[in-house]
């Protein structure tokens, strides 16, 4: 048993850390909105679903004006993402222009926030795939396959315990593309102005504001980066599998919640880290769970194990593992 | 009144304009003569849409093409088409509707089977024929409603016939499977699992996957392990073709291995080249084998604008059996509209009806003697696929 | 018009003519459903003579009285003289059903303010428990005992029913009561996704749900000899445990437990200090609201004759609360005709549209693409109610109303009541 969970495990290392970085990026979206509002955005996860579906447009557009042939793909890959990051950035602006804060004005209970934040969420699924629809006939759309040269990770030649992993370039598109878009997020929430603003809102928001920061406009900034970061990753997604619908974004974005709670939520570091955690132990137990049961238990329970996971860090630690506790004010 | 007051009262009021718009069209029809409505039932939307809506197209087909006779005798058919969405609660209530209008003598339906048991419950009640060209649980006919028919195959077939397949032609020894848990991809997967395991074939894996998922990686970093000859699917093109893709990815080479779930132009566009090599048990015959066949295509694709499914032409003969009947009934009831006890019975009582895939003969159950499970191979990244084998009960 | 009106109002303002007016309301709407059996508007009228009924000045037990007689004999005896009698006694079971279900929900997020998003699985546990007892699947791993139970079990059920969901309500709650807000919502969506994943593989290494495959061929109940299979019939089984479920809610909010209710979701921690026990509180709502929905779960398993996990998913969980914030979040009148707008308009009213719209294309060539089908379009139109509503209307259609005390009449009471104590204290000084 033992030996055959070893055997696989480079594979499901690679698998489990594209799943991973997916996860930790559309985490950052939940992380970064939490931590200011104190507000589970919901439609996040849609969010992350309708970048991938402007970035297959966009990508079907480009396809029927031929520059899929003529351009290397790297840059249209390039075009694709960036003009998706930037319709969903704007998106989630909108979403949060319309829906959070008239509330925020009214100072309504923080449950209305997160009912018109699943309202949200439904619109947005119907919406997509009634555009889908109407324009294909189905709503699962299948992309125009892209970085699919395969290559072989020959580990078993240096450590026959270990069997050979395959991936392909997909992948290492998606790991660059999420390592350059974590680097820089951190960056940017570190070393300039406005990160020091959001952090600031994050803290403490009247004293923010007194303190000449536009609250307003650093929430509606910190919108459009979650959201252009879930709608990059959406694009990254299409890519690494090939076909979406309408519905990807609501298991995912329970998923990537998981993770920012398992991170610690409101730390954008500890996202990351959730992400990759999730990514990893979900894969690990879709592969080994049958094994290690004697095929009581298969993959299928691998979404309770996430779930269970997730009750268990908010019952227990429900600062995260990463995240500082909190004394409730009074 | 007060605004407060108001507030609620209009919404229902708005809701019931809903309801006045909508009921506009039942005082429709007649034009002097009797009509005689047959329903489907079938999901239109949802993730196995494509199946559903070639299911409707072919009833609608059969019934265009019938109006001439049934005008003779002076009747006037139309089909009156429902969504179930794929929901049991859905087809019930649907169920109910259909029940409700009188002028409805039969239906064509369902393809999930985990809708047509709990609707057929309703049909039972109400003598309202069913004859479905896709359910293939043994569950549905085996309750032995007389209401109950269909002219597919049932799992206890299709599933062993695959497997015999898998390891008497394939020679497959190990085999992985991985099911989609719903209804039916549990049940074929699981027919095929007992017949394979009789046969000695070693199953090294049986596993579930999640609907609506699209990484199926780690079920698949275990078949890696298992080295198995051969991977069975049981479950829908969604899902399907997502395997095919990714298995490919992973260096599985070995044939993968389908049900009828997989039978769709959808399988090819999801999974792209990797389909090549795939086969799959369908209860559906290839139509462009016979003269029938194909020109029932080109009058499909003229009418409709699309190419035929695999379920387009059981639709077309569920629809046909059902007109069948309705006719023998008018026919047995002196030339004046059959009551709903006649059509059941006739339809019941159809032998050696031709149909453009299948010929349909009921037996006491509902279950067609006749029906066949054909086995299919992707040679190329095309649809549809090649015929391999044909298999009679 | 507006005298017209000024008019109507001040007639209408009398007892005596509201009587007149009513029961020509109803009268006339009841001929009209007599007369066109098949129209769905008739029978939406005459139903909604109940909501008007609300909004009469009359005294609360005669409402009672007269809401039960139109439910229980009206409509039915007058719906029974048409063809589609079933399909709407249907949806009013269905409606039943799901009023109970928001009630149940209504006790959880309106009265106490925990966010519940997976309370379909309370649904799920009721519909399973007389499922598996009252077909062949308890034989496959039940050592002791003859199964499928007979029909007339099905009442025993219903409690059976309500205490199993109570239990996984107190079940869930425990964990749960260390987080709050957010949290508890995510916990609960969890929650309601584990136990329908559960329900739907738990058919090895034990087969106890027959999993995916579902429970078929549940035997319907049996009432003193007569088997009850009809949506006619289950109307009224619907409707008994609705007008329970009313009358345990009505007396349960001004209790005690329920005052404890709303100061809790008001100010916990307020509460807290007030002497609430908070533990006990929030476990008797998550019990209490779960065990309606358990009751419901039963019937609804009997009505089908079919379960599978399919039923109960996460957008059913969010298909009551879309009833419960429509209605009004807290409001029992409110709740109830959230979830008959809810349930008529997602099996009469989006169907019947989507069927005019597919008849049109066919009779007059107009094509409209299957994907505007207004049936389809279910989650655009309750995800924009559940924004507006949130935005605009956050207290519903019908909003909430304390009710109303007299304080002068309250203040000299406890004046009365202090002097007693004074009495008492000075007394027992003296001694």
């Amino acid at each position: 048993m033992l030996a055959q969970i070893i055997q696989n495990l480079p594979q499901v290392l690679i698998d489990g850390l594209t799943l991973g970085v997916v996860y930790a990026v559309v985490a950052i979206g939940y992380t970064m909105v939490y931590g200011i509002l104190e507000l589970i955005n919901f439609a996040h996860g849609d969010v992350f679903m309708t970048g991938a579906f402007i970035g297959a447009t966009v990508l079907f557009l480009m396809l029927g004006m031929g520059f899929l042939a003529a351009m290397p793909a790297l840059i249209v890959f390039l075009i694709v993402i960036v003009v998706a990051g930037i319709a969903t950035g704007l998106l989630g602006v909108g979403i949060e222009r319309v829906a959070y804060r008239p509330l925020r004005r009214k100072n309504a209970p923080k449950l209305i926030a997160l009912i018109t934040s699943i309202g949200i969420s439904f619109v947005l699924e119907d919406a997509v795939r009634f555009i889908a629809e109407l324009k294909t006939g189905n709503y699962i759309v299948t992309a125009p396959s892209m970085f699919n040269h395969k290559f072989t990770l020959d580990i078993h030649h240096i450590m026959p315990f270990f069997d050979n992993a395959t991936f392909q370039s997909s992948f290492l598109l998606v790991l660059a593309v999420t390592i350059v878009m974590l680097v820089s997020l951190d960056l940017f929430v570190n070393k300039t102005k406005w990160g020091m603003a959001m952090r600031a809102v994050a803290q403490d928001r009247d004293t923010a504001s007194l303190m000449t920061i536009n609250v307003n406009r650093v929430i509606s900034v910190t919108f459009f980066i979650g959201s252009a970061l879930g709608g990059a990753t959406g694009v990254l997604f299409m890519i690494q599998y090939g076909t979406i619908d309408p519905y990807i974004g609501f298991i995912l974005g329970i998923k990537a919640f998981t993770a920012a709670v398992l991170g610690g939520i409101g730390n954008i570091r500890g996202a990351m880290f959730g992400g990759i955690m999730l990514g990893l132990l979900e894969m690990f137990a879709a592969a080994n769970l049958s094994l290690i049961t004697h095929g009581a238990m298969g993959a299928e329970y691998k979404d309770v194990f996430a779930f269970i996971i997730l009750i268990l860090v908010l019952i227990f630690k429900p600062e995260g593992l990463f995240g500082k506790a909190v004394v409730e004010k009074v | 009144m007060n605004l407060k007051k108001i507030i609620p009262l209009v919404a229902v009021v708005v809701l019931l304009l809903g309801v006045i718009s909508g009921c506009a069209s039942k005082s429709g029809g007649s034009k002097g003569k009797q009509v005689i409505e047959i329903g489907s039932q079938s999901p239109l939307s949802g993730g196995s849409a494509t199946l559903g809506d070639a299911i409707r197209l072919g009833a609608e087909l059969a019934i265009d093409d019938q109006k001439a006779a049934f005008a003779k005798k002076g009747f006037e058919i139309k089909l009156k088409d429902m969504d179930d969405q794929g929901d049991p609660k859905k087809g019930v209530a649907n169920a109910q509707i259909l029940a409700a209008d009188k002028n409805v003598l039969a239906l064509v339906g369902h393809l999930n089977s985990g809708v047509a048991i709990p609707s057929s419950e309703v049909y039972e009640k109400n003598n309202l024929a069913m004859v479905s060209p896709a359910t293939t649980a043994t569950v549905v006919t085996d309750r032995g409603l007389k209401s109950v028919n269909r002219i597919c195959a049932r799992d206890d077939f299709q599933g062993p016939a695959g497997a015999n397949f898998a390891v008497k032609t394939l020679k497959a020894k190990k085999i992985f499977i991985i099911q989609d848990k719903t209804a039916y991809g549990s049940g074929l997967a699981e027919q095929f699992r007992d017949q394979a395991k009789k046969l000695g074939a070693d199953i090294v894996g049986y596993e579930g996957i999640t609907v609506g998922e699209k990484d199926f990686s780690g079920v698949l970093s275990q078949a890696v392990t298992k080295k198995p000859d051969l991977i069975y699917f049981g479950g829908v093109y969604a899902e399907g073709g997502l395997i095919i893709k990714q298995a490919r990815q992973k260096g599985l080479n070995m044939p993968i291995m389908g049900g009828d779930g997989l039978d769709s132009s959808s399988t090819v566009q999801i999974a792209g080249d990797a389909v090549k090599g795939v086969y799959l048990t369908s209860v559906a015959g290839d139509v462009s084998k016979t003269e029938k066949g194909q020109a029932f295509a080109k009058k499909y694709k003229e009418k409709f604008g699309k190419n035929v499914e695999s379920y387009s032409a059981y639709g077309y003969d569920s629809a046909g059996v059902i007109l069948k009947g309705i006719m023998n009934a008018i026919n047995a009831n002196d030339g004046k509209k059959p009551t709903r006890e006649q059509v059941e019975k006739a339809i019941r009582g159809i032998k050696n009806y031709d149909g453009v895939t299948t010929k349909v003969s009921f037996n006491d159950k509902g279950d067609n003697t006749y029906a066949k499970v054909y086995i299919y191979k992707f040679d190329q990244a095309k649809y549809p696929p090649a015929q391999e084998a044909e298999i009679s009960q | 018009m507006t005298i017209l009106s000024a008019l109507f109002d001040k007639f209408a303002q009398s007892k005596k003519n509201q009587v007149i007016l009513f029961i020509a309301y109803v009268v006339l709407t009841g001929l009209g459903l007599f007369l066109l059996p098949d129209s769905t508007i008739a029978f939406l009228l005459l139903l909604f003579s109940i909501l008007i009924l609300y909004y009469l000045k009359f005294n609360l037990r005669v409402k009672w009285v007269t809401g039960i007689v139109i439910l229980a004999i009206i409509v039915p005896f007058i719906a029974s003289h048409s063809d589609s009698y079933q399909t709407y006694m249907e949806v009013g079971t269905l409606v039943g059903i799901y009023c109970a279900m928001a009630l149940g929900l209504n006790i959880v997020v309106g009265f106490a303010g925990l966010l519940d998003l997976g309370f379909i699985a309370f649904f799920a546990v009721g519909a399973y428990s007389y499922a598996i007892f009252a077909s062949g699947q308890a034989a496959k791993f039940m050592p002791f005992g003859h199964y499928p139970l007979p029909g007339g079990t099905f009442w025993i059920f219903i409690i059976i029913g309500a205490l199993v969901a109570s239990l996984f309500g107190i079940l869930l709650g425990i964990p749960v009561l260390r987080v709050r807000g957010d949290y508890l919502a995510i916990v609960t969506l969890g929650f309601g996704e584990i136990i329908r994943i559960l329900l739907n593989n738990m058919d090895h290494p034990l087969n106890i749900t027959n999993g995916s495959m579902g429970i078929a061929s549940i035997k319907p109940p049996n009432f003193f000899g007569i088997t009850i299979g009809n949506s006619s019939q289950f109307y009224y089984i619907a409707l008994g445990i609705f007008l329970v479920v009313i009358y345990v809610v009505r007396k349960l909010e001004d209790s005690k437990l329920g005052r404890s209710w709303k100061a809790v979701r008001d100010n916990e921690i307020a509460a807290q200090a007030m002497g609430i026990p908070l533990v006990k509180t929030k476990l008797a709502a998550f019990a209490i609201g779960a065990s309606f929905s358990g009751m419901m779960g039963v019937v609804f398993a009997a009505k089908q004759m079919f379960v599978d996990a399919t039923s109960f998913t996460y957008l059913e969980s969010t298909m009551v609360l879309v009833m419960v914030i429509l209605g009004g979040m807290g409001s029992v009148p409110g709740v109830i005709l959230g979830a008959a707008v809810v349930i008529i308009l997602r099996t009469q009213v989006l169907t019947n549209i989507s069927d005019w719209l597919s008849q049109m294309s066919t009779d007059y060539g107009i094509e409209i693409p299957a994907a505007l089908s207004p049936e389809k379009m279910q989650l655009l139109i309750f995800g924009l109610l559940l924004i507006i509503f949130a935005l605009y209307r956050t207290q519903g259609l019908i909003p909430h109303k304390n009710r109303k005390v007299d304080v002068e009449l309250l203040k000299k009471e406890s004046a009365a009541a202090a002097l007693d104590r004074e009495k008492v204290t000075s007394g027992g000084a003296d001694s």
